[in-house]
């Protein structure tokens, strides 16, 4: 049992955590940051800082935990829907797209093509948004309140899109098992380029008064380093893995639905700084805009949207796993049925949750300055690590 | 699309504005004139022009305004005037309410928002009023185990020590509050109360979060107090006064920016950082430590400081002014003397016969256009960039800017025993 510990506190050790004993605790200072400090988030981390160190860092989610797990067990897999995309409100596509294709799977239903497309244009749109609040909070972070307000009202851009094609500026409930819940509007294409090409001047005016600012790479330049090692030991998933030099991208790895189609590059750096993790993210929002265009392009021009569906679905007893590239990266659900119209077990893998795992590694040793831009470039969005 | 503004029109703006001020001319001819006669007419006055103001001279006082203009003059050249209204407090709080809204909605356009919109229905002219009445009415919350008398007397001390730095500032040819000769090593010495005052203020709040912020403020004024010195220091080298009145006055052909650019640029750096303003807010780091030492403010506590912040701002720019920019120096546009119209009845009054002097005025609006030029730049950086680190800070500090006064401070003294300026120099006005 002690060894059992003491190999514990070796391993912890070695991915940085170091552990502090109470009683040489004189000369640190703890600080609570969180829930209610504005560069938290709904999430709560004591860390324990010498001068201007940081040596210890306890990361304790759980503020906002909904229990989502639990309450998918009482519902049928249609009423499930509008409860599960709660977690990640702005990325809600993607969040019920991956729940989508595994009830599809046990149900076994076949998505009508055009269904397909249109479900890939709203998860790409929701990532779009997803990741523009994103840096909008970063920028923030950072003291940096051009950068704020800069992509908060570009992200308006992406939402009048969504609210065109599911009627709901967040909270869509519009990738549902068997499709879309819709068709898209007349004049839905055109609106959706012009919109693109706009953003893609936008994202150039974003490199230069933040990117490439000096001071922002002062900042970030060699800040909170992963190395591509302890990236996949950490297991964390999405930009913060493409960061540290891993080209792993759901869509490339196992093409769900229409991706198989399409033509992009997996965008990723080397160094696995701060820097590099702000940066990625970037990087698939040009890549992002490259992808709609080709859907929008290959889109058939009319067809169903939505398989036919009893009013509530079932299938055989068994079990599906699905997943799909979120704004966090691999999101992914693990569904378990008895053969009841109701799933016997749900549980979300989160992108959030796994790249959360990395802050006590990543904060330990670097600055209390750098705190914001170490724990915000994680690319965590905490009411989803709680679900 | 949403994202686009709300257009700005101009010519609106314009007009509202006059239309504000016609409303402010009724006003005061109605209420706020017969108010200032009757408040005279309890005032014990000394004897003007040789006569005692009794209430039978006020009341022909009434009957010919220009007699007034006598008792106008002595007020304004009273040491109460000078401290309390013009050069000193009521101009530089003016000024900095001028530059809180300028703030806001000039980083509204550059953000790509609107900004203040509706209080005062002009482009939200009156928001910082509401914002007063708002931080007045509010609660003032001292946190348990407080330090109460320095919690309370900080922010008063900080206000003060701002009105300090701004009664040293010399406006216009003898319009200063205190002229003394060693103006500039005053200035200096109050300006290292403020980081004094922020560390026992984040001391006596009890917490950890401002305690934080105190410190970092501590060391962001060693770090940039002494470029801030050397960077005034060459000024002085060739100006050689430390009067700040005779510093301007030495500026009158060359300003000393264009032989002193980098040491002007040093000055500019350094104020940000004495301002703690973006991006050197290090001590009110939101995102790192709440508010800094600010955290535990609350009411008109956090009002005071923000007035005392803001008047800051216009003492440090009013300094850059007079000692880069030549102070008041500027082309005469207005006329020295006015014309010789009516000198008795309300057209007197309102020529303000005898008391006018063309000189003064012009040298008080070059001053204030300077000054708001500056403060315009000082807030430039807020909308484009970001928080700079502690440990940058500090280097940037001591191994920078320090060798960059130094090497201007070589430059003005070649420019002294070159010949150039100095007494008797090249370019020194004769």
């Amino acid at each position: 049992m002690e060894k059992n510990l003491e190999h514990q506190i070796d391993e912890s050790e070695k991915l940085g955590m170091q552990i502090v004993k109470e009683s040489e605790d004189d000369r640190l200072m703890t600080l609570s940051v969180g829930p209610q400090h504005p560069g938290s988030g709904h999430f709560r981390f004591t860390i324990k800082v010498d001068g201007d160190y940081v040596v210890h860092c306890d990361p304790d989610p759980g503020y906002v935990h909904r229990g989502e797990e639990k309450m998918c067990e009482y519902r049928n897999f249609i009423q499930n829907i509008p409860h599960l995309e709660r977690p990640v409100i702005h990325d809600s596509a993607n969040i019920t797209y991956s729940y989508s294709l595994a009830v599809e799977e046990l149900v076994g239903i076949q998505v009508p093509r055009r269904g397909q497309f249109i479900r890939a244009i709203a998860s790409e749109l929701d990532r779009q948004i997803y990741t523009l609040y994103w840096l909008a909070i970063y920028g923030i972070f950072l003291g940096h309140s051009t950068m704020f307000m800069w992509p908060t009202g570009d992200r308006e851009l992406f939402i009048d899109l969504m609210d065109a094609l599911s009627g709901a500026r967040v909270t869509h409930a519009f990738n549902i098992p068997g499709g879309v819940r819709n068709d898209i509007p007349d004049g839905f294409k055109d609106k959706c380029l012009r919109h693109i090409s706009y953003f893609e001047k936008r994202l150039k005016e974003y490199e230069d008064i933040f990117y490439t600012n000096p001071l922002f790479i002062q900042r970030t330049e060699g800040v909170g380093i992963l190395t591509k090692e302890d990236a996949i030991g950490l297991g964390v998933t999405g930009s913060v893995l493409r960061a540290s030099g891993v080209p792993y991208d759901i869509r490339k790895a196992e093409p769900y639905d229409v991706y198989n189609e399409i033509d992009f590059k997996v965008q990723y750096m080397k160094s696995g700084d701060s820097l590099a993790r702000a940066y990625v993210p970037l990087l698939d929002m040009k890549e992002s805009c490259h992808i709609m265009r080709q859907l929008l392009d290959k889109m058939p021009e009319s067809g169903e949207v939505r398989a036919k569906l009893q009013p509530t679905p079932k299938g055989p007893p068994g079990e599906a796993y699905r997943r799909v590239e979120s704004g966090r990266g691999a999101l992914g659900y693990y569904i378990v049925s008895d053969g009841s119209p109701k799933p016997y077990r749900v549980k979300i893998s989160v992108g959030s949750f796994r790249n959360m795992i990395a802050l006590p590694h990543l904060l330990v040793g670097s600055k209390l300055a750098d705190m914001p831009s170490v724990y915000w470039s994680l690319n965590y969005w905490p009411v989803e690590a709680d679900r | 699309m949403a994202t686009y503004p709300q257009r700005f029109r101009f010519g609106n703006f314009v007009a509202s504005i006059i239309w504000l001020i016609l409303w402010i001319l009724i006003i005061v001819s109605l209420v706020g004139l017969p108010l200032i006669f009757i408040i005279l007419f309890y005032l014990p006055l000394p004897p003007v022009n040789g006569e005692v103001l009794t209430p039978y001279l006020f009341l022909s006082m009434m009957v010919d305004p220009t007699r007034t203009l006598p008792i106008l003059h002595f007020i304004i050249h009273t040491d109460l005037f000078k401290v309390a209204v013009f050069p000193g407090f009521s101009f530089a709080a003016l000024l900095a309410a001028v530059t809180i809204f300028v703030e806001r909605k000039f980083l509204a356009k550059m953000q790509l928002r609107i900004g203040p919109l509706y209080c005062g229905k002009i482009e939200g002219i009156l928001q910082l009023l509401a914002d007063g009445l708002k931080l007045i009415a509010k609660e003032i919350i001292i946190p348990s185990g407080a330090d109460k008398p320095i919690f309370w007397a900080a922010p008063i001390a900080f206000v003060a020590t701002a009105a300090a730095v701004v009664a040293l500032i010399p406006v216009a040819p003898g319009w200063v509050a205190a002229d003394v000769n060693v103006g500039i090593i005053a200035v200096f010495a109050i300006l290292g109360f403020f980081p004094l005052i922020a560390l026992l203020f984040s001391w006596a709040s009890n917490s950890k979060y401002p305690f934080i912020g105190g410190l970092r403020a501590l060391h962001q004024m060693i770090a940039f107090e002494i470029p801030f010195f050397l960077s005034a220091l060459s000024v002085v080298i060739l100006s050689g006064s430390l009067n700040l009145t005779d510093i301007a006055k030495a500026q009158h052909p060359y300003w000393y920016i264009f032989f002193l650019p980098i040491s002007a640029f040093v000055f500019f750096i350094s104020s940000l950082a004495e301002l703690e303003r973006i991006p050197f807010d290090l001590p009110e780091a939101e995102s790192e430590i709440v508010a800094g030492w600010l955290t535990e403010t609350s009411g008109m506590i956090f009002g005071l400081i923000q007035l005392g912040s803001y008047v800051k701002v216009y003492a440090l720019s009013a300094l850059f002014v007079v000692l880069f920019l030549g102070g008041w120096a500027g082309p005469q546009i207005f006329p020295k003397e006015l014309a010789h119209g009516p000198t008795a009845g309300l057209m007197g009054l309102l020529t303000l016969q005898g008391v006018y002097n063309g000189v003064t005025v012009n040298a008080i609006f070059w001053f204030t256009v300077k000054t708001l030029g500056i403060i315009m730049l000082m807030l430039l950086p807020r909308g484009i960039s970001p928080r700079i680190r502690i440990d940058i800070l500090l280097h940037t500090g001591w191994y920078k800017l320090i060798v960059l006064t130094f090497i201007n401070m070589f430059i003005a003294l070649a420019l002294i025993y070159g010949g150039i300026l100095g007494p008797g120099g090249l370019l020194t006005a004769h």
